[in-house]
Parts: structure tokens; sequence; C-alpha cells
């Protein structure tokens, strides 16, 4: 395990959504489940996050925000959609104004499955993202590598 | 410090090229400013002006370099026919003041002209007639520095104005091109200043004293708006009656010990007469003209002159000359009522001052408040008058008169491009006009933060504050000081701030407004690296000079080399961190709801919102009436009372 | 320079960001048990800089890492002088300047959120500047010497003759520490409604160098406090070091225990205290010696 994958900070977002799933989320920072024992901490701040947490569907209006806030964040990052809603636009999927699932914004690592999610799944799911993370870093390191080799 | 005797080499050595030099950059200037009136052309005007202060600038520099180090010269150079000249041009003066405040219903300004030509004639034929002055003229290293402070900083500052001028009139069309007059009053002033520091005889003193005010009087009225007009006359009542301190200074002497000059008064100080009124007098008149509480509001109403004035008159020379005054008092100032006036107004001046700039948004105010509140500075470590005090004093004089000057033509050319010289509207400017924003930076830097010459002369005065046991000062310099750092910190944000999508508007800047403004830049840079030397060769002997002891050092000089180098650091590591990097913008967080450009984000109901950020004013407790009112009283009080006292003591009733 | 002096330099130069870095961790620790959790490891933070270096390069911000870099090279010199038992002044600047880069890293970026914690920030350097200064002049006053060597192995020790100035500069420290109730500049805790203040725009490298300045940071704020204990003895050092961890624990109770308050109140109680507890001393300093 690298120092990657044994600090990640999340920036959670919150979509069209019945807010259980958000519920869930902070509850993972409560002493129940204490995630910053895992180095996790919850940034607002996409420019300082590796793991971007979504929740709920993505609409109309908020599709340009999750297109922004994902690039905002630096390389390695890796998304995760908590919830039914994230997946695929759960029971809102029918709405006029409702686009679907956050995949049909940005790219998503992790799927997080639940109505809402519970927290123990949650955590899974992050520590499902680390993998991915971890990867993205050797990524990441060649092409630095690689840009340096070139200058 | 009553039997220390003053080092000096005595008058009759001090050759004449020496007098030929000084009465040369006293008259040179006057002989210039009469050719000034005759050029019409720009292009005449522009190419005489040039050569005119290069001939200053070097003249200056050579008189320093050959009599700087000396220690006292005096030089014996009096005649019937100069100080009859001299009374009859002063009568003149008080004819021409006499007329305009009738002329403009001001006539509190009418009485003072009118008493302060009374005053100095009933001296002249009076007490003055049996009073030989045998040394009228003199250099010490005082008046060396401000001998090169007037010749370069004024030199520069009159170049920058060829350009500014330009610009000036260009901006108000509808104005009358008076242009010879100004630079004919610009280098009035020069001869003026150069007089102040080199004349040893108090009369003389006295007559250049009033000729800056005049000179800043007409000046300051020179738009001839009403604004303009309110303030000059302002000025002038204040500056007048500054000089009736300065001319019952002179009478009181006369009377009492029989002294004109300034080195033989000292001496009688120094050695145990009770000097103390006149002293004080002469502290007060020097307080008026380095605008100190109360009397701080000509200088911010002065602010409406175009922008050389403010940099030459109200910043860098002019008020100057009052803390000139003081410092070359400081040997007998002290824990006396002369000194205590000195300290308790320029403290409470430093600190209420400085409070004052923080509610500021225009930026040639802030400027304003910020020298009041630094030559409230240097009044009270004059005050003080021990070595380490003076020491600071004169430090803070010369970094003081060079960033100053470097901030006021800054703010003078980014006016002219910006269209306002409020801090507000200067947003972005790093990435409107690059290289100015960096001179400004320095400029900001340079008066409040570490390698600086600014910050380790305060630091110097602080040391020296807690050495004098003075609780008033301790309180004053820490919480201004404070107070300084978060009105420079704001402005100098507003400065390094880089901002999406402006165009480069500096193309049009003059020559000569780069070429001043680049100069003071590196001033003030290679002042900083140079002050361990500065301290150690130039300042050390001149403190050991003024009082008597061998030779001074205010700090150690570990710390002032440690300072210098990191200014070197300061500027090699943007050289070594930038080279041949190419400075990128990307998106700032903006929400989520950025546009794209930096500038704007999407509002609601879809609409284009742009992001604007205002700096932080603290009206409810920075108020300038408040701070200023507040000043006002206790510096008016603090004075009446210790003049009351002096004179209690003087007329032997306590 | 003595050689003691040169060691101890060096010493804060290697061992500043390890002991720092070993602080915030625990720092981190305590909080969580203070709310009844577990909490991270205690080399936590260093992983955190680890993983912030290993991110890509920022698109932008060039600039601020530029400033940030000064930032962190003046920090390491006001450590340096002032372990070296320099010039307690010349630390206080340094110290400053260091702050203000700081600031202006943020300012240059001119982002909304970042902007707006800078401006805070200042207002908070102006609360607590009085009372630093009022420290230095306290130990100048009390030892006849701004040089940090003359008042460690000065004889006596200055708490006797400084405690309030001692309990104004514990209070600053809250400030300094960036800790609540006057965490309004930038907080190191969740998210917060300026984003994360001043360092909102800091990414990757930038932003690992803004951790390492606050190790270097808060390990010289600690040896302004065990300067209080030094009297030239190893128990001086025993006494300060012991008060270093009570007074960081304090401070901890204090972040943990109090909300943020109104902006105001900062230069409301900072500025009192240094009157009261900073001149108040001073004063009493100048009564017994004359």
């Amino acid at each position: 395990m690298s120092n990657t994958s044994k600090s990640p900070w999340l920036i959670h977002y919150d979509g069209s959504s019945c807010n259980g799933c958000d519920i869930e989320v902070l509850a993972c920072l409560t002493p129940l489940y204490d995630i910053e024992r895992f180095g996790i901490i919850n940034t607002g701040n996409p420019k300082h996050a590796d793991i971007f947490l979504v929740t709920g569907s993505v609409n109309e209006k908020n599709a340009p925000v999750i297109r922004q806030i994902y690039e905002g964040m630096l390389e390695p990052k890796a998304v995760i959609a908590v919830g039914v809603c994230a997946a695929s636009g759960g029971v809102f999927r029918r709405c006029y104004n409702v686009v679907g699932g956050i995949d049909r914004v940005i790219p998503v690592d992790v799927y997080v499955p639940g109505c809402a999610a519970r927290p123990e799944a949650i955590i899974d799911g992050v520590v499902k993202g680390l993998e991915i993370l971890e990867k993205k870093r050797d990524t990441v390191r060649a092409s630095k590598n690689k840009i340096s080799e070139v200058s | 410090m009553g039997t220390l005797k003053y080092h000096i080499r005595r008058g009759n050595t001090g050759c004449c090229d020496a007098m030929f030099l000084i009465l040369f950059l006293i008259l040179f200037p006057v002989f210039a400013a009469i050719i000034m009136l005759f050029m019409k052309s720009e292009r005449q005007r522009s190419a005489a002006v040039t050569a005119s202060v290069a001939v200053i600038m070097a003249v200056s520099v050579l008189l320093v370099i050959r009599y700087g180090g000396r220690g006292l010269v005096l030089f014996e150079l009096g005649s019937d026919i100069i100080s009859y000249s001299i009374l009859l041009a002063e009568i003149l003066l008080a004819a021409g003041l006499f007329c305009m405040g009738v002329r403009h219903k001001r006539y509190l300004a009418s009485v003072l002209a009118v008493i302060q030509a009374v005053l100095v004639l009933s001296f002249e034929f009076g007490i003055g007639h049996g009073i030989h002055a045998a040394n009228n003229l003199y250099i010490d290293g005082l008046s060396s520095i401000m001998v090169l402070i007037i010749g370069i900083a004024g030199s520069l500052i009159i170049i920058y104005a060829i350009g500014y001028m330009r610009d000036f009139q260009h901006h108000n069309p509808e104005k009358e091109d008076r242009r010879p007059q100004f630079f004919f009053l610009m280098f009035v002033f020069l001869s003026a200043m150069f007089g102040i520091v080199l004349s040893n005889n108090l009369t003389w003193m006295l007559f250049f004293w009033e000729v800056t005010t005049v000179c800043s009087f007409l000046l300051i009225g020179y738009t001839k708006t009403d604004e303009a007009v309110n303030s000059s006359f302002r000025a002038l009542t204040m500056n007048l009656l500054g000089g009736i301190g300065f001319a019952f200074a002179i009478i009181i002497a006369g009377n009492d010990l029989g002294i004109a000059e300034m080195n033989r008064f000292l001496d009688a100080g120094l050695s145990g007469a009770s000097v103390m009124l006149p002293a004080g007098l002469l502290v007060f008149a020097g307080m008026v003209k380095a605008a100190q509480m109360p009397f701080h509001s000509w200088l911010l109403g002065a602010m409406v002159a175009p922008t050389p004035i403010s940099a030459l008159l109200h910043s860098s020379t002019m008020v100057k000359a009052g803390v000139f005054m003081v410092i070359k008092l400081s040997p007998i100032l002290g824990l006396n009522s002369a000194g205590m006036l000195a300290m308790l107004v320029g403290g409470t001046t430093f600190l209420l001052a400085s409070m004052a700039a923080v509610s500021q948004s225009n930026a040639k105010r802030v400027l304003a408040y910020s020298t009041i509140a630094n030559l409230g500075l240097i009044i009270a470590c004059a005050g003080v008058g021990t070595e380490e005090a003076v020491w600071a004093a004169i430090m803070l004089t010369i970094f003081h008169a060079v960033t100053k000057s470097l901030l006021f033509l800054c703010v003078g050319t980014a006016e002219h491009h910006i269209g306002s010289r409020d801090i507000e509207d200067m947003d972005g400017l790093f990435s409107r006009m690059p290289k100015l924003a960096g001179m400004m930076i320095i400029g900001i830097a340079g008066m409040f933060l570490a390698p600086f010459g600014m910050l380790v002369a305060k630091w110097t005065a602080i040391a020296s504050f807690v050495n004098a046991e003075s609780i008033v000062l301790i309180v004053c310099v820490c919480f201004g000081s404070a107070v300084t750092v978060f009105y420079w910190g704001k402005w100098l944000g507003k400065m390094v701030a880089v901002m999406a999508g402006r165009e480069n508007t500096e193309m049009t800047v003059h020559r000569q407004e780069w070429f001043a403004i680049g100069t003071f830049a590196h001033l003030v840079v290679a002042l900083c690296i140079l002050f361990p030397i500065m301290s150690e060769h130039i300042l050390a002997p001149l403190i050991g000079n003024m009082f008597g002891s061998v030779s001074y050092m205010a700090l150690p000089s570990a710390n002032l080399y440690i300072m210098s180098a990191v200014m070197m650091l300061m500027i090699l590591l943007p050289l070594v961190f930038f080279r041949g990097k190419k400075v990128r913008t990307g998106q700032i967080y903006m929400g989520g709801v950025g546009t794209g450009d930096n500038l704007t984000f999407i509002g609601s109901a879809d609409t284009e919102v742009n992001i604007s950020f205002r700096n932080w004013y603290m009206k409810e407790w920075f108020g300038e009436k408040r701070a200023g009112n507040t000043g006002a009283v206790i510096a008016a009080s603090v004075t009446v009372c210790l003049l009351t006292c002096s004179l209690l003591v003087w007329g032997g009733i306590v | 320079m003595e050689s003691v002096q040169i060691i101890s330099m060096v010493c804060y130069v290697i061992s500043a960001p390890l002991l720092g870095l070993l602080l915030a961790g625990a720092d981190r620790i305590i909080s969580a048990r203070m709310q009844r959790r577990k909490g991270p490891p205690i080399l936590q933070p260093y992983y955190d800089v680890r993983k912030l270096a290993d991110k890509e390069r920022p698109s932008a911000g060039g600039v601020q890492e530029f400033y940030v870099l000064c930032s962190l090279i003046f920090m390491v010199i006001t450590g340096a002088v002032f372990f070296a038992g320099g010039d307690l002044m010349l630390a206080v600047f340094m110290l400053m300047l260091s702050t203000v880069l700081l600031l202006v890293a943020a300012f240059s970026s001119n982002s909304p959120y970042s902007q707006i914690g800078a401006e805070r920030e200042l207002y908070l350097t102006m609360a607590y500047e009085p009372m630093v200064l009022f420290t230095a002049i306290g130990f100048y006053v009390f030892s006849g010497s701004f040089r940090i060597i003359d008042i460690a192995t000065g004889g006596s020790m200055p708490i006797v003759h400084l405690f309030g100035i001692f309990i104004g500069f514990v209070f600053i420290l809250t400030i300094k520490l960036r800790k609540s109730p006057f965490d309004i500049g930038m907080s190191h805790h969740a998210h917060q409604e300026l984003v994360k203040g001043i360092s909102t725009e800091f990414s990757g490298k930038t932003l690992a160098m803004t951790e390492i300045i606050h190790w270097y940071e808060n390990i010289l704020l600690l040896g302004f406090i065990i300067l209080f204990f030094c009297d030239g003895s190893i128990l001086g050092y025993v006494i300060g070091l012991a008060v270093c961890i009570s007074v960081y624990v304090f401070e901890i109770l204090i972040d943990n225990s109090f909300a943020r308050m109104k902006w105001q109140s900062a230069l409301k109680s900072a500025w009192p205290v240094a009157l009261v507890f900073g001149l108040g001393n001073i004063i009493v300093l100048f009564a017994l010696e004359a």
C-alpha cells in the first residue's frame, strides 16, 4: 500500500436525491465508523481531493457542476457513485429534468449499491476506489518521468 | 549629556570651493527656475529640465563626496547685502501672501503672514541687529544626507514630472497650460530645500522655510479648482503658524542667549543653558511642517495636487524639512519639555494616522496617512534623543524618502493609465501593467516587510523606545506596526492578484516616468543590500559627531548582514525559480459554477455574475474621522500643555 | 557563533519537520479521542504530504508555488535564527515575512475563497502582532538583550518575571496555530464557508509545502514557550518541554470545545489581552527595575 491509498481525501457532491445517501456518507465520519482511521478526510475542495463521492442522480442543471468539480481534481483521482440514483438515476430516472447516473457525465470507477447505501458499503466502496487510485498513481508517475526525460 | 562637546572642524578650514558648491546648489535651481518660465515649447523644456536636474544631481553628489564625511564644517559668508536682500525677499513674500489672502477672502492667512513679517522685521532691526552671526552656512553628516535626498530623489521626481505633466495636460485639456510655472516652482522649491539644510543662520533658515511653504501653497493650488484653493489655503495657514513659532524661537534665542546660529544654539543647549522654550517652538515648527497631528489635515488636502508635487513636496522632501529640524535638535531633546513634545505628538500621530490609513481606499490618501504616520515615528525617535533613536530616525528618513517617492510615482502612472487612483480599481494591475505592478510591490513591501530598510529602522526604534522606558511610545509603536501590516498587506494583496483576460496597457508610459520609477525601485533594493555598510561607514560616524561619542552601532552588525543576505536571496529566488518557465493560469475554484474565464460564475436564474473582491476597511473601528479627531485632540492638548509649561518656566513663573 | 548554536540550528532544520509531523499526527489523534473517535495513525500527516507530492502538476499556479516556496524558505530561516540563539526581533520579523508570503500566494490566485481567507488572516495578524512584539520586548527588558542565546542562558527563569506575557502569548498561540475559535482564515477541519481559506487554490506539491511550513512554524512557536523556562540548566528545558506539551494539549482542548467566533472578537479580545497581560507585565518590569 502506498501513501496514496493511506491518505484518500474526499469531496462529496449531492445531485438529485432524497438525501438519504448523504446522511449515510456523513454517518461515516461519526465516532461509530470514524473513517479518519484510514486517513480519509472530507475536504470541501476539489483541488485537494483524491476521491469524488457523488450521491444522487445527474440533472440538467448539475451536470456542468459535476463536470467542473471533476476537472478541478488532480490526477490520480477516482469517482465513486454512491447509491442507486448515482448509479442509474434510481427512482428519479424518468423525471423530466434527470439525465441519469453519474457515468452520463464523468467516468465512474466504483458503484456502491443501496437505497440508501449503508455506511459499511460506502467505506467498502472507498477501499475499492483506493485500488484504482493506486493504479492511476503509477500512470501519473510514469508520465511525470516521461516529461522529465523529455525536458 | 550636558558635558559632551561637539567634534567639529572649525569654520575657517572650510575651503572656498565647498562654499562655492553650496552656493551653487542654492542659486543654480533659482536660475534654472527662471529659465523654465521662458520655455514655451515642450521639447525645449524637457531638454532644459533634464540638463538642469543632471547638474543639480551631480553637484549634490560631488558636495557630499567631498565634504560629507568631515563632521561639521562651517563657512563664513556674511555681508549686509545678503542679509538685507533676504529680508527684502521675505517682506515681498509676506506682501504677496497678504494680497493673495485678501483676494481669496482668507484673512487669517493674511493676518498670519503679516504677523510673521512683523516678527522678522522687529528681530532684524531690534535684538538681531546686535547679534553677529559669523558662520551662515555649514555642512555636516545630517545635512549631507538631506542634500542627497533632495538632489537625487528630488531630481528624479522632476524628471518624472516631464512625462507626467504631458499626460496631465492631455487628460485635462480644458485647463490652461501652466507648466512653465509648475517647473519654475519645482526648481525654486529645490533651491529652498538646499537652503534649509545648509544654512546655519536661523534667520536664513526661516527664510528658506517660508519659501517652501509658499511653493507648497502655490503648487497645491495648481489646478485652481475650489477644492485645490481650499486645500492650499489650509496648508498655508497651518504652515504660517509653524513659521510664527519658528520666528518666536529665533527672537527668544536671540534675546536670551544672543545666538542666531544653529550650531551655537545646540552647543548652548548641550552646555546646560535653558533653551527649552525656543527648542520647543522649533520642534513645533518642525511638527507643523511634517504634518503631525493636529496639523495633519493640510497634508491630506495637499493630495489634490498633481502626483509629482505630492511625491516631491508632501512626502520625500519638504515634509522631511520638518523632521530634519527635529533630528537636528535631537541632541538637546530627551526627557525635557521639548523632547516630550516630539515624543508624545510623534507617537500619537504614528498610531492614529496608521489606523486612519486602514479606512482609506484612495491610494494617495493611504500614502498620505502612511507618510504622516512615518514622520510621526521619526519625530518620536528624534524626541527620544538617544544615539540609537536618532540612528533609527535618520534611517527611517532615508528609506521613507526613497520608498515613498517610488510609491507615489507608481500611483501617479497607474492613475493615468487606469483612470483612477482608487485601490479598488487596481484589480488585476499585475496583469494589466506587470512592470509597474512589480515596482509597486517592491515599494509596498519596502514599507513594512522584513529585509527592507523601513522595518530594520523600525526595529531599532522599538529598541530605543524600550531603552528609554517610554510606555506610551511602546504602545504606539507596537499597535501602530500591527495596523501598518494590515493596511499595506491588503494593498499588496490587490497588487499580486493575477487576473485572466486583461490587456497590457503599459506601453504608453513615458520614457521619463520609467526612468524615475525604475531608478527608485533599484535604489530601494540597493539601499537594503548596502544597509550594513551604510550603517557602519556613514551613520555610525554621523551619530558619533552629533553626540560626541566615538562611534555608534545601533544594531549588532550581524543582524544587518543577515538582513542584507535575505534581501539578496529575495532577488535570487525568482531568478532561479522562473528561469525558462512560463506562468500559466488555470481554472480557479468557483463552487462548480464558474463560466471558465475565472471572472464570472453562473448565478441564480442562469445569469452571469462577475466576481469582484473588495478590501476590508473597518470604518467603524478605524474611521478617518474617529482616528483623526482623537489624534488631533490628544496631540493638540499635549502641544498646548507642554509649550505652556516651557513658557511658564521661561518666564520664571514656575 | 559557538558550536552549540550551530548544532542547535542544524538540529532544528533537520528535526523540526519530523517533530512537527509527529505533533500534527498527535494533534489529530488527541482531537479524535476528545470526540470519542479512534483517529488516524500518528504518521498520517506524513502519508498526506507524500501523497500530495505524488499528484500531477497542476495546470495553474506557477506563481503560487513560488510564493509558497519562498514562505517555506523564510520559515526555515526564521527557525534557524531562533534556534541558533540569534536575535529575537529578527526572528519575529522574519516570521512575519514568511506569513505574508503565504498570504501573497493566496491573494495571487485571484480566487474569491482564498482571497477572503488571506484578508482574514491578515486581520488576524493585526490582532496578534502587538502581543508578539510585547513578548519580544518583555524578554528584552527581562534579560537586557534581544539575543536568544543570552536570554536562554541568563540564569533565572524568565517565566517568573514574564508570567503575564506568557499568558498573553498562549492566548495568541490559539490564533497562530489556527485553532478554533479564531480559525477564520483557514481551518484544519472539514469544510467551512471559505472552502479551505488561504489554501483553497493550493494543490499537490504546493499544498504539501504549506503543510511542511506549518510543521516548522509549530515547532518554532513551541520554541517560544520553552524560552520562557530556559535558565541555562537542563531542568529548565525539561520543564519547558513539559509545559510545551501541556500548552499544546490545552490548545487542542480549546479547539475542540469552542465554536468559531465572529471575526470581530479576534481583535476585540487579542488587543485587550496584549494591553493587560503584555504591557501590564512590561510596566511591572520597569517598576521592578526602578
